[in-house]
């Protein structure tokens, strides 16, 4: 089978679904950024999960979860997702090569474990990975993987491989494509209301969400004992968990802070262009307290819980700040 | 972040692969920059790797003592822990646990030692023993 989709465009983007999300859509001649896609479905966040374990280590996630970009995307284009998962892996990989016939482009859902050609070192075994299949050429399905700087190619028992794993997440074969698009621009009543559902969230009562989250996580690492060999890779988790699975804390608020420019355009707040350098400064206080952590963990500077924990500290206070007032200046 | 500070020094576990990142270029503008990778992911990639490699060492040392079976290594060589590999093969940890014991490894059904292999992604004549 030979089928390539020729107006498919593939993008550089920090993160999966995100990433999926803004090329679909632009791809349906809805053309917007992945900061838009990530700021319109109020994707941003923070969450310290102890009781869902990573590795041995909690979850921390500095966005919702998966599928939330993608679901985010249904109100603001009043649009429908057609989502699909299967039960038995040849069916799932007959139907992406009928849609990929009809000419579509489409999502999927995988683990990142069984993509090959994901670096050696980068791959573990999580289900959340989305990526777009744009075509086929002989046994290679072509690849538009957001986090990838230039298209890939991918075997089909490969792909069916990674679409099919099992455990945490499964993603059962998911694929997706979007039905019908009613609305093809962004409007400033969609990005004021993502706005507010992401003040509700970072300001929100739920204790392990938001700035409260960030405030129980400092808390958690306060109480590190530097004797202990698993405390440094305590902290060197909770900066992979930043820095490199799926992007993570510093690249989300980064991104946050280019989806608040384009959101100060759109709505014609000025002000949404001030907070958007803030929130660049504080992406910055996030890669700081990253290389704090990491120059513990070389050995370069002595192991201080007790200081990591006041620079989260230190993070939760100026996001409590910030989305106050972000709050105000939609009001 | 200023596009000048993305960093470029390089990071090995990213294969050379270049990741996007979001920083403010001269005009102000949020663009997104590819970026190799510098010494702060690679710190934390390489600690996680070791932390893995060292559980892969010591589960290799147990199965030539004769303390558990290569069920173990195999479930931390392809990067899995027991709650992980509790959840890819469906089986309970429990169970998995009582499977470390290499004298019932070594009794298992063909069907659950082509679980296992399956969900690890090598055969099973390289799951019965160290590589």
């Amino acid at each position: 089978m030979n089928i390539v989709n020729e107006k498919f465009r593939h993008r550089h983007a920090a993160h999966c679904e995100s990433g999926v999300a803004a090329s679909m859509l632009t791809h349906h001649g809805v053309p917007i950024s992945e900061a838009m896609a990530f700021g319109l479905s109020a994707a941003m966040a923070f969450a310290y999960l102890p009781f869902v374990k990573f590795a041995g280590f909690p979850l921390i996630a500095y966005r919702m979860p998966p599928r939330h970009i993608l679901k985010g995307m249904v109100k603001p284009f009043k649009m429908r997702f057609h989502f699909e998962t299967f039960r038995d892996p040849a069916t799932g990989t007959r139907r992406l090569d009928e849609l990929l016939a009809q000419d579509r482009v489409v999502g999927v859902q995988t683990s990142a474990f069984w993509l090959p050609y994901f670096p050696e070192d980068m791959r573990f075994h999580f289900n959340a990975h989305n990526l777009i299949v744009y075509g086929k050429e002989g046994d290679d399905y072509l690849i538009s993987d957001p986090v990838a700087e230039d298209p890939q190619r991918c075997a089909s028992d490969a792909l069916q491989r990674a679409r099919f794993a099992t455990g945490l997440m499964a993603p059962k074969g998911l694929l997706y494509y979007p039905e019908s698009i009613g609305q093809t621009t962004v409007t400033a009543e969609a990005v004021i209301r993502a706005i507010r559902k992401t003040v509700r969230t970072m300001l929100g009562p739920v204790p392990i969400v938001g700035v409260r989250g960030i405030r129980m996580l400092a808390n958690r690492v306060a109480k590190l004992d530097p004797g202990e060999k698993l405390s440094l890779n305590y902290a060197g988790h909770i900066v992979r968990m930043q820095e490199e699975i799926g992007t993570g804390g510093a690249g989300f608020r980064f991104l946050y802070a280019a989806f608040l420019q384009e959101a100060a355009q759109v709505t014609g707040i000025a002000e949404l262009a001030v907070l958007s350098e803030r929130m660049n400064e504080i992406g910055d206080g996030w890669r700081e307290f990253a290389l704090k952590a990491a120059r513990m963990i070389k050995g370069r500077e002595p192991f201080e819980p007790k200081r990591l924990a006041e620079m989260l500290h230190g993070q939760a206070e100026q996001e409590k700040e910030f989305f106050q007032a972000l709050k105000r200046a939609i009001a | 972040m200023d596009v000048n500070d993305v960093p470029q020094e390089g990071n090995r576990t990213m294969g050379g692969y270049r990741r996007a990142m979001y920083a403010r270029d001269k005009d102000g503008r949020i663009v997104i920059v590819p970026s190799r990778g510098g010494e702060v992911d690679e710190t934390v990639t390489l600690q996680a790797l070791d932390l893995i490699r060292e559980q892969t060492e010591q589960a290799r040392t147990r199965v030539q003592a004769g303390k558990t079976s290569p069920l173990e290594y195999w479930m931390y060589a392809q990067r899995l822990d027991l709650p992980q590999l509790s959840q890819v093969t469906g089986y309970w940890q429990w169970r998995i646990r009582r499977h470390f014991n290499p004298e019932r490894f070594a009794r298992l059904p063909a069907k659950v030692l082509q679980n296992y292999a399956w969900v690890m992604g090598i055969t099973v004549d390289q799951l019965k023993k160290l590589p």
